[in-house]
């Protein structure tokens, strides 16, 4: 019995992962319906820019954020300006082909730059220290990451219903030209949402790359796990978000527990489910 | 009175239609007209390409001196120039109070602050809190006029206010409009309600099929000229 709540207990702080590799695409959707396919490898992105970090400056991957979540949340800026609002409009396939294309870059790039090795960041003693209560042990480096998910769910959740920049975001999303007529500038708008959400992606980055090893091809995956916790918790939720990437990440653990093979698996499956009886998710934001 | 702000000659185009051909107006500051014109005519249009959301050559609009034609919407919107639009178009996703402080946004200096619009629409400030969507059309027109107002605009454009309200409801309205005008605002009232455009302007345009067929002092211009200019056929 205990060994069953230590599976779930475990899929929920996975979770917490997959909400932070989710959060970002939810909000780049919610703001501009721009479909990043490219969000997988500008995480893997940010775990490189960290390792880069680490290595020249001698310091812990958390300090690097110091350095990756800017340099991220620039990359974004200039990338949403300079590229990607040049393909928003009425039709909804130019971003799509755009970003899988900056995806099939991002990936040739880090394999020229940093080689097809897997390489991991080095977090030291937390990646191993643990907590153990009533027979149940919980790592330190997943209780962080899921705290640090509910925190940056918080933050988001607040940027966007209490403060200026969030209420523009909102009244783009809702009507691009009387927002223009209002006048916000919606290119700028969009870069701030894009390095917003890049600022997130520095973060799921780091966590990922103190957690597992990764290497230029594992972008995809993580958009996959990404995009089934956004549709899990439905389309422009944010809560929601954090509560699908729980569900994958326990269907996950369960799945593994089962039959280590099972693993990815058990996740798409509990995705199909939600996808048939809910096909909106769970909590998708009431429609006006 | 010095001119605020000219058409040249305005074109606008849809793709291959053609909306509007060669619209020449003028409005002096202080002024209050009425542009009035069927379903189609081109009002919206030509408020569309004032506003800045639709992009012309720079100078066939010329506001304080300066070519604003070709201007992004946002740029226009921090020279002063306010849309209520057509259908009113609030965002949903943001209440009352959002909506008018967004409408602030620009934050140009001026008497218009979120109580002094409360003050023109009291039941505004009892809802503040609800989604813009829950209010009556009425009350949402009045978020839609605060809204632009908040801005502080030298220069207002009313599109069809009146549209799907019941007639007490767009009284209410008008009655309101002397307040707004007179803190020295120059205002554009479109219209498909010629008799309330004409009662709180003192000058009248008239399009049709995207060309002016119609302008003058508004005690001047008679019944017959405007069904005349309205219809394109002998009342």
């Amino acid at each position: 019995m205990i060994e069953w709540v230590g599976v779930i207990v475990q899929g929920t702080l996975l979770g917490g992962l997959y909400a932070l590799f989710a959060a970002g695409l939810s909000l780049i959707f919610g703001v501009m319906r721009l479909v990043n396919i490219a969000h997988g490898d500008l995480i893997v992105l940010a775990a490189y820019l960290g390792l880069s970090t680490t290595m020249m400056l001698d310091v812990h991957p958390f300090v690097a954020l110091i350095v990756v979540m800017p340099l991220m949340a620039g990359i974004g800026y200039a990338l949403q300006r300079g590229v990607l609002n040049q393909t928003l409009g009425p039709d909804i396939l130019p971003p799509l082909l755009v970003t899988f294309g900056l995806s099939v870059i991002l990936q040739n790039a880090l394999l020229e730059g940093y080689t097809a090795d897997p390489q991991k960041l080095n977090g030291g003693a937390i990646e191993t220290a643990s907590l153990s209560a009533g027979g149940l042990a919980v790592g330190v480096l997943p209780l962080l990451t899921f705290v640090v998910a509910v925190a940056m769910i918080a933050c988001l959740q607040w940027i966007f219903y209490k403060t200026s920049l969030g209420r523009g975001f909102r009244a783009v999303s809702d009507n691009q030209d009387i927002a223009q007529i209002m006048g916000l500038n919606k290119a700028h708008v969009f870069g701030l949402a894009m390095a917003l959400a890049l600022a997130v992606t520095a973060i799921a980055g780091i966590l990922l790359g103190m957690r597992t090893s990764f290497d230029p091809a594992i972008g995809g995956g993580r958009l996959i796990f990404g995009f089934e916790a956004v549709i899990i918790g439905g389309l422009g939720s944010l809560w929601g978000t954090l509560a699908g990437g729980v569900i994958l990440g326990v269907a996950q653990t369960i799945g593994a527990k089962i039959d280590p093979g099972w693993q990815l698996l058990a996740g798409h499956i509990a995705f199909l489910v939600v996808l048939a009886v809910r096909p909106n998710g769970l909590f998708p934001r009431v429609e006006h | 009175m010095p001119d605020l702000l000219t058409l040249h000659a305005l074109d606008a185009h849809y793709g291959d239609f053609q909306a509007l051909f060669g619209i020449d107006m003028t409005l002096a500051d202080g002024e209050v007209i009425a542009i009035i014109g069927a379903n189609g005519a081109g009002k919206t249009t030509m408020l569309r390409s004032i506003s800045g959301l639709l992009r012309n050559r720079a100078d066939q609009i010329v506001y304080r001196g300066q070519p604003i034609g070709a201007l992004r919407a946002d740029r226009v919107a921090h020279l002063g120039i306010a849309l209520v639009p057509e259908g009113r178009q609030l965002f949903p996703s943001l209440s009352v109070e959002e909506n008018l402080l967004l409408g602030g946004k620009v934050g140009r200096p001026g008497p218009w602050s979120m109580e002094k619009v409360f003050g023109l629409f009291p039941i505004l400030e009892e809802r503040r809190r609800q989604a813009s969507t829950s209010l009556s059309g009425g009350q949402q027109q009045m978020v839609a006029i605060g809204r632009a107002l908040m801005a502080n605009p030298d220069f207002v454009m009313f599109d069809e206010v009146s549209l799907g309200l019941a007639p007490v409801v767009i009284k209410s309205i008008y009655d309101a409009l002397p307040d707004i005008v007179g803190e020295g605002m120059t205002a554009m009232i479109v219209e498909q309600d010629i008799s309330k455009a004409l009662s709180v302007s003192s000058r009248v345009y008239c399009l049709q099929e995207g060309r002016v067929s119609l302008e003058g002092r508004t005690k001047d211009v008679t019944h017959d000229q405007i069904t005349q200019a309205y219809f394109g056929v002998a009342a």
